[in-house]
This record gives C-alpha cells, sequence and structure tokens, in this order.
C-alpha cells in the first residue's frame, strides 16, 4: 500500500505541474495581448510597454513561466486588479463559500442517492424502480440553472418557503471564523444564525445537488443489481441467511465499493456546478468570484482560483483513489 | 478452418449489430422521436416561427402565453416561442462544433496513443490526465477567459474540455483491437501505419465513438448554454438558449415564462440524447444487454 500511496503522489506531483502549465499558457499564449486587454484599446505604446515590464510579459515565456510557478509555490499570485488585495486572499475568502455548498450538496446527494438506489435494486422493475429511474435520468439531463432558476420560482415566489439568495440576510452575519456560514453560526451558538444559514443554503445545496443524486441512484443500483449474482450473495443465500442480512451485510457492502469512488469523484461535478449555482442564488463564492474576474479581466485572480480549485480538485481524487485501493486490494496491484 | 481459428475469429470480430435494431427499445424510441423533432426544428425554424426572434414590440412586453404569443413575450417585447424555435439551431450548432472538434482530436489522440503504444501513449495520456485533472466547467471558463466571451469561442472550449473522454474511450478500443488477427495481418502484408489505423483499426471502434458522441451531445448542449447563462458563450440578443435564460433572469419572478420555455428545451434535447445514448451502450454492450 505505501508503494502504490507514493507512486500516486508522484504522478499527483506531474499532473499539477501539467495544471500549473495548462493555467498559464493558456492565459499566456492564446491569441490577445493581456497588457491591451487590461489597459483596454486606447493605450498608448509607451503605457503598453511600461505595464509589460511590469507584469514580467517582456520576458521570454518559459522565463516568465517559471517566475509564476515559484510566485505561486509561495501562495503569491500577484494583485487583484478589481479588488487591489492579493490575488489569492480574494480566492482564499472565497473558497469556504464553495466548499459549504459542495459538501451540503454532496451530503444531499448521498443521503438520498444511496437509499433511493438500494430501494430500487431491492425491488427490481417494480413501480418504485421504474419511479425513480425515471426521475433520476430526469435528474442527470436537467440544466443546473434551469433547476435552480425553477427552485427559486417555486420555492421562493410562488411558495415563499425559503429565501432565493445570498448565504445570510443583508446585515445579519455571524462573527467570520471559517468563512462557512452554517459552520459559523454554529460555533456563535447563535439559533437565529442557525436558522437563517441552513434556510439560506437549502435551495442552492439541492439545486446542486440533485445531478450527483440521480447519478448516485442510477449507480447504486446498477452495482447492487450486479452483486446481487455473485456466488458469495448466493452462498450467503444458500446458508439460509434472511433476505434483509443478504441485502445489508453480502449485496450492499460490496456494492458500495464502486460507489464510494463514484460519489468521491462527484467533486468535480459539484465544482463546476458550483459556478452556475453561486451565480443564480448570488453567493460569493469561487465560482462567482471566478466569472466576475474573467468579466473584469482580473487574470491573477482567475490564475489563483483556476489553480486551487484544480489541486482541490486533484488531491480529492487521490483521497479517493486511495480509499479504493484500500477497499479492494486488487488495485493496488495493477 | 479449425476450430482455435474459428474460436480467434469469433473472438476478434464479435457479430455486428445493426444501429437500427435499437429502436427496438421503447426508451430509444422516445429519446430518437424528441432528437428527431429537435433536429427537425432546426431546419424549419424560420418557416414555422410566427415571429422574427430579433423583433421587439414594447408594447406586448412581458406578456403572458397566449394564442397570440404561446410562450408569452420578454422584456423587449420579443416572442418567446420564436426565440426559443431559433435557439435549437444554436444548439445543432454547438453539437456540431464542440462535439466535432472533440471528437477529431479525441479520436486522433486515442487512436495514435494506442495504435503506437509506449512513450506515444504515455505522453497522451498524460496530456489526458492533466486536462481531467480540471472540473469540466473550470478548464472551459480558463478558454473562453483567454480568447475572450463569444459562442464560437465557448464552442471551442467545450470541444477542448470534452477531447481526453474520448481520447480515453477511444484508446482502450485501440488497445483492444490492435492484437486481433485483422490487424496483424495487415501488419504483416506489409500495410503502413496510417492505413492499418484509418481503414482496421478506426472501423471497428466505431460503436463506442457513436455512443460517446450520442451522449455527449447531450453535454455539449447543456455546457455551451451554461456558459452563455453566465454571460462567456452567445450574447444577447442572439435567441440561445442560454443566453436568454441569462436575458430574463432580472424578469422571471413575476413573469414565470421567461426562464421556463428556453430551460424546458435544454432539458428535453438533453434528455433525447440520453436516451438515445443510454440505449445505444446497451444495445452494443452483451453484459448491459443481460441486465
Amino acid at each position: 500500500m505505501t508503494q502504490y500511496i507514493v507512486r500516486r503522489i508522484i504522478q499527483l506531483v506531474f499532473v499539477l505541474i501539467g495544471v500549473s502549465l495548462v493555467v498559464f499558457f493558456t492565459m499566456h499564449v492564446l491569441p490577445g495581448d493581456v497588457a491591451q486587454m487590461l489597459l483596454g484599446d486606447h493605450a498608448t505604446n509607451e503605457q503598453l510597454a511600461r505595464l509589460r515590464q511590469q507584469l514580467g510579459l517582456d520576458q521570454p515565456i518559459y522565463v516568465q513561466y517559471v517566475l509564476f510557478a515559484r510566485d505561486a509555490l509561495h501562495g503569491d499570485f500577484g494583485t487583484s486588479l478589481r479588488s487591489n488585495n492579493p490575488a489569492f486572499l480574494d480566492v482564499w475568502y472565497a473558497f469556504p463559500v464553495t466548499m459549504q455548498l459542495s459538501v451540503a450538496a454532496l451530503c444531499v446527494s448521498v443521503a438520498g442517492g444511496v437509499p433511493l438506489g438500494v430501494l430500487a435494486a431491492v425491488w427490481p422493475l417494480s413501480r418504485f424502480d421504474n419511479t425513480v429511474m425515471t426521475v433520476s435520468l430526469f435528474g442527470v439531463s436537467m440544466p443546473i440553472f434551469w433547476l435552480g432558476l425553477m427552485m427559486i420560482l417555486v420555492f421562493g415566489a410562488f411558495l415563499d418557503w425559503l429565501p432565493i439568495g445570498g448565504s445570510m440576510p443583508i446585515g445579519v452575519e455571524p462573527p467570520r471564523i471559517t468563512g462557512m456560514s452554517v459552520v459559523d453560526s454554529l460555533i456563535s451558538g447563535d439559533w437565529n444564525y442557525i436558522l437563517l444559514s441552513l434556510q439560506h443554503l437549502v435551495l442552492p445545496a439541492f439545486t446542486l445537488g440533485t445531478i450527483p443524486l440521480a447519478l448516485i441512484t442510477r449507480i447504486t443500483r446498477s452495482e447492487m443489481l450486479s452483486m446481487r449474482s455473485q456466488d458469495h450473495v448466493r452462498t450467503a443465500r444458500a446458508k439460509g441467511l434472511s433476505e434483509p442480512k443478504v441485502v445489508l451485510k453480502h449485496v450492499l457492502r460490496n456494492a458500495l465499493i464502486p460507489v464510494v469512488t463514484v460519489i468521491g469523484l462527484q467533486l468535480g461535478l459539484l465544482l463546476s456546478g458550483a459556478v452556475l449555482t453561486e451565480t443564480i442564488f448570488s453567493l460569493p463564492g469561487l465560482g462567482r468570484l471566478m466569472i466576475n474576474a474573467i468579466l473584469d479581466r482580473d487574470y491573477p485572480v482567475v490564475q489563483a482560483a483556476a489553480l486551487l480549485t484544480a489541486f482541490v480538485f486533484v488531491a480529492v481524487n487521490l483521497v479517493v483513489d486511495l480509499s479504493y485501493a484500500y477497499l479492494d486490494p486488487r488495485i493496488r496491484y495493477r | 478452418m479449425s476450430t482455435v481459428e474459428l474460436a480467434a475469429t469469433e473472438q476478434a470480430a464479435p457479430p455486428r449489430r445493426s444501429v437500427l435494431r435499437v429502436l427496438r427499445r421503447p426508451t430509444a424510441r422516445v429519446g430518437a422521436a424528441i432528437v428527431a423533432i429537435f433536429l427537425l426544428l432546426t431546419v424549419i425554424a424560420p418557416e414555422i416561427a410566427p415571429y422574427d426572434p430579433y423583433d421587439q414590440d414594447f408594447g406586448a412586453a412581458l406578456q403572458e402565453p397566449s394564442l397570440e404569443h404561446l410562450f408569452g413575450t420578454d422584456q423587449y417585447g420579443r416572442d418567446e416561442l420564436s426565440r426559443v424555435m431559433y435557439g435549437s439551431r444554436t444548439a445543432l450548432l454547438s453539437i456540431l462544433v464542440a462535439d466535432g472538434i472533440a471528437l477529431f482530436i479525441g479520436t486522433t489522440l486515442g487512436l495514435v496513443a494506442g495504435f503506437y503504444g509506449r512513450w506515444v501513449d504515455s505522453a497522451a495520456m498524460r496530456l489526458v490526465d492533466v486536462l481531467l485533472a480540471f472540473p469540466y466547467l473550470l478548464l472551459a471558463l480558463i478558454i473562453v477567459a483567454s480568447l475572450g466571451p463569444s459562442l464560437v469561442h465557448s464552442m471551442i472550449a467545450i470541444g477542448i474540455v470534452a477531447t481526453p473522454v474520448y481520447a480515453r474511450v477511444i484508446r482502450g478500443q485501440v488497445l483492444a483491437v490492435r492484437t486481433t488477427e485483422f490487424v496483424l495481418a495487415a501488419r504483416a502484408i506489409g500495410g503502413s501505419a496510417g492505413r492499418i489505423m484509418l481503414r482496421h483499426v478506426l472501423p471497428n471502434s466505431f460503436t463506442p465513438i457513436l455512443v460517446m458522441a450520442t451522449l455527449q451531445a447531450g453535454t455539449v448542449v447543456v455546457e455551451t448554454a451554461g456558459l452563455s447563462f453566465l454571460g462567456m458563450g452567445a450574447q444577447p440578443p442572439s435567441p440561445d438558449w442560454g443566453s436568454v435564460l441569462a436575458e430574463g433572469q432580472g424578469y422571471f419572478l413575476t413573469s414565470w415564462w421567461i426562464a421556463t420555455f428556453p430551460g424546458l428545451a435544454i432539458f428535453m434535447v438533453v434528455l433525447g440524447f440520453n436516451l438515445l445514448g443510454d440505449a445505444l451502450r446497451d444495445h452494443f454492450d452483451p453484459r448491459r444487454r443481460k441486465e
């Protein structure tokens, strides 16, 4: 196992170097002069030359990359052109919002998807199974930005059950400790804060969690069904074990191994979906920060946000791979 | 032919299943019908759309669905039904461009990597690993950020994002095909690498390409619309579905129809391609067929 972990970490380092190369070269090599973009069409040649020098754009491209990588390793991505803060600080401030949203959405999808998938597999081709499969197919096909708008329309505007935007009401904020409104509210111990933060999280979490929920349901059902015909399950039945015991101890436990991987891999979907969800629900997270940074051509923030997100994604994938290798020893020897 | 040779041949070239036989499945028929309506709409939209999708009529702004405007009107008095109908053309264009880019680059990359193996394979797969290390929308956003927001750029970005998926699948297929007898025989009679890849390996990898392209078509529609919704793709007043949704975002709380119909159109098209893609995958995969 140790050898496997070392091998995967070495691979991770190379992937991260690749990721930094993609981010850097996409921003610097593709058509378009960064200095021109920043200063606009009316900038003089002198102004452009001065800015290129300031940003190091007059250096050869490989030197620019080395300098970028060196600074990035120290957490220095330059200064945000919009807020004048260090770019990494802006990103770091927005990150907890995205983190809280993604974790909440993952909880929704796992808490809903696994039991639904299990029950659908226990009664295959029943009315329940058909309903679950049809609804989950609809869920997989749902554009997340439309689902968010519909959630706002139904639960926010028509029924008036839940707030339609922001992570807290304007002017109400628990003392910032982690940057996650629910966690900070819990730490503050104020029930009003806790209730408000949870109310604000419900619609975004369900919006973001719907597609993963549908995927997890389908995969859990499929894995359960394929596991039911395995020899060890037949043996368990032959030994006279009760059906609930067979399902829970022999089918579900083994079926959950690939499901765990799928759950972990949903993070990419969640991080992508978070960009749209944060835009719809006006949440000050990483996705919204990045969209605003792109629209304002705030490249230091775009680079910092892209690298941090990719890093988190790669790191979580590594943890998922390792947990899978831990659960299924055959993986380690491939 | 000896029994061993016969068995080898059977293993090498599994019996082809007709693509059309997939339509025996009810879900495939529903999917095919939705996709067919969508494709038909892209062709006949100018003939059947009741209004010009760009025509503004401030006197008729934000009208509820009625016989005159079946899907209502937006804040500029433009007919929503006409805009949704014309939006199908942008959706089809995004499938052709983005899915086309991914299909071409991904298939070439996977084909070359799988066929040559060794360092070519390692280099190609590391590139794929790096591209897969980004959440898909993030990579698309970085590319659009660099090229500048526009519909064409968003399609290119989505195409690049989808490339590694094709490359992985095709490589796997090529690895399975390249050691089969007919490929070895083609090598033995002196066939060039290019000829073997194009004439023997590629046609035998057609099935996963077809399944992947169908499933990706729906994904591409959602992703392109998503980028337009974020202001990174098609720009107003284009009747692109994502752009129409974004434009109506400020009014949809009081005028529900503005966001409802374009979103429903995206949902239906994605559902159609997903149903068809799932059915194709099940049809060609014996293991899934059994399930």
